[in-house]
């Protein structure tokens, strides 16, 4: 997947800025790998995704194999390993949201921005994602738009929190 | 002495106590009074004598939980880690904590830290949680400049370092020998037990990991004493604790209250009673992996015990209430959707039972359910409910919900069989 590698040296694919933070996060770490979370998400806080060059660059960097940093890229919601829109909008679809009727809120969503679960809209605005709760469960349904926390969502006011 | 010291800083979700404030209300006064000048090992005694129990959902004695590190012997680290990993649905407490009054949660971690001689902390954190982070890290630098935080605190032998990791995701986190691999930068895979973390914990030195919570009522401890804590409470469980309701109440909220508060009163004078055209129909007491309860155990104090005498558990604290029309068999489904979504894959039980449950419960909750399908779900529960069939209490925590459900759910079980629909009308798609 990422063998046709042009380079080995991280510094071509990493910027000098990302490769600094992640320094830094090692400099209080037992070990190299052990940074591996905060890696991936240094470069994801520039890049908005981790790209399969991108994971390889890390993976040298951090001296662990490309597989092995997929594996721990792969298993964490919030590290996206396909291109996400301008803000990535995560929608509770747990429990107490649901017991509110969040699902149609989300169905209007959904509609609105003509894309489901895991998709992102044609303008390339949002991505949408469901997340597990968000610890809001008094003003359910609640989402998240990018850093941004709306909630006492209902079909009604929806098109207020998009702006 | 507040009857409400968890929160007797938080006024509003507006202005947040910041480090001024916090110590102009008496903060940090116990990190000067005690670092340096009481025995770690006095300090743990006050807090085994309180009988604080771990906020997290365990509950297990927290002094207990401490006394297993081995005694200091000069080398290496030790580790104090903050779960505040907040993610079992339906609860909404540790939010509050570290958002309005953060320098609460770092006074108890720094006395923590000195009770077990831990010289460098964490506090996990899920990523979503953004507000809560900015404000801790703040919250740091502000401990750090007073001389509460680094090197040679209050001038004593004891150093402390304090980091906020920010986690990328994953319900899974929060069970502590996960969340330890994922503080090492790994997937999010429990550990097996023994080692425990007390022992071998992150990077294989001696960790202990609390709630947030439970950190959070250390300080007031400190200060006030074992004796004053255990009377906050109204039975046998010492202090108070954050209790909330969600769902179709009137005035869904978290609220602090003594331990041992009936649940009649959080649902019905704290939240106010069902919202109009809503009758209770049942409700989980503390999060998702709890076993529901009904109207019948109304009266029942929020206590470990009590709770679990009617056949649940205390968990988080904060109830998901079902209403009588929203479909059961739709909200277990909505659960099990998301515990198989978060199962880590590790063990075969949890991985492929999960979903097999979730697939049965979608069956019958579409009217396409046969007789057959509740012993599935019967034999599943008991199964990978057991705990010792799987790798962590993930499954048999799944399983909690589902086997109440069947219980006290079961007509509605069989009438969708029967009747091949569901004739609830709301909350339908979202799973």
């Amino acid at each position: 997947m990422t063998s046709n590698l042009a380079t080995d040296n991280p510094m071509d694919l990493l910027t000098e800025t990302e490769v600094g933070e992640i320094e830094r996060e090692i400099r209080h770490l037992p070990d190299r790998q052990s940074a591996a979370i905060d890696a991936l998400k240094i470069v994801q806080a520039h890049r908005g995704w981790i790209s399969d060059n991108s994971l390889a660059a890390i993976a040298q960097l951090l001296d662990m194999s490309i597989d092995e940093l997929d594996g721990i890229a792969t298993f964490y919601n919030l590290i996206y390993r396909q291109p996400v829109g301008e803000k990535v909008i995560l929608f509770c679809d747990s429990v107490s949201c649901w017991l509110m009727d969040g699902e149609a809120v989300c169905e209007k969503l959904s509609k609105k921005l003509g894309i489901e679960f895991g998709q992102t809209s044609r303008d390339g605005k949002y991505t949408l994602l469901p997340v597990t709760c968000l610890g809001d469960c008094d003003h359910a349904p609640a989402m998240m738009i990018g850093d941004d926390l709306h909630h006492d969502l209902t079909t009604e006011n929806l098109d207020e929190h998009l702006e | 002495m507040s009857s409400t010291p968890l929160t007797k800083n938080i006024v509003d979700q507006v202005r947040p106590t910041g480090f001024t404030r916090y110590e102009e209300r008496g903060g940090y006064s116990a990190v000067r009074d005690t670092i340096g000048k009481v025995d770690p090992d006095a300090v743990l005694e006050i807090i085994k004598d309180a009988n604080l129990r771990g906020r997290g959902g365990a509950g297990f004695p927290t002094g207990m939980k401490w006394s297993f590190v081995p005694k200091p012997n000069g080398q290496g680290h030790r580790y104090l880690v903050a779960n505040a990993d907040e993610m079992e649905p339906g609860t909404f407490k540790d939010r509050l904590l570290m958002e309005q009054d953060p320098h609460q949660l770092i006074e108890g971690m720094i006395l923590s830290a000195y009770t077990i001689t831990a010289d460098t902390g964490y506090i996990f954190i899920r990523g979503e949680y953004h507000l809560a982070i900015s404000r801790l890290r703040e919250a740091i630098m502000q401990a750090e400049a007073a001389g509460y935080l680094g090197n040679h605190i209050q001038g004593s032998e004891f150093s402390f370092r304090l980091h906020v990791h920010v986690s990328a995701g994953r319900y899974i986190c929060g069970e502590e020998t996960a969340l330890l691999n994922s503080l090492e930068g790994k997937r999010a895979t429990p550990r097996t037990k023994p080692p425990f973390p007390q022992v071998s914990g992150l990077w294989g030195r001696p960790t202990i990991v609390n709630n947030v919570e439970t950190l959070c009522n250390i300080t007031h401890i400190v200060t006030y004493g074992a004796a004053w804590f255990r009377a906050l409470g109204r039975g046998s469980d010492g202090g108070t604790k954050l209790f909330g309701a969600s769902g179709r109440v009137k005035r869904p909220g978290c609220w602090e209250l003594p331990m041992g508060t009936p649940i009649r009163e959080i649902i019905e004078d704290c939240a106010g009673g069902m919202a109009d055209g809503y009758q209770l129909k049942g409700f989980l007491p503390g999060g998702a992996s709890t076993d529901f309860l009904t109207k019948d155990h109304l009266d029942v104090p929020m206590e470990y015990e009590t709770i679990m005498q009617a056949g649940s558990r205390m968990g988080t604290g904060t109830m998901i209430i079902l209403d009588d029309r929203a479909c059961p068999i739709g909200m277990i489904a909505n659960l099990e959707k998301f515990f198989a979504r978060e199962s880590c894959g590790f063990c075969t039980p949890c991985r492929e039972g999960l979903p097999w449950v979730q697939q049965v419960l979608d069956k019958i909750d579409s009217g396409n359910g046969v007789m057959g399908d509740l012993d599935i779900l019967e034999r599943q529960g008991n199964f990978i409910g057991a705990i010792g069939n799987t790798h962590c209490a993930h499954a048999p925590g799944a399983m909690e919900p589902l086997v109440s459900g069947l219980k006290y759910f079961r007509d509605d079980f069989i009438e969708h069989i029967e009747q091949k629909t569901c004739r609830y009308s709301t909350n339908k798609g979202m799973r």
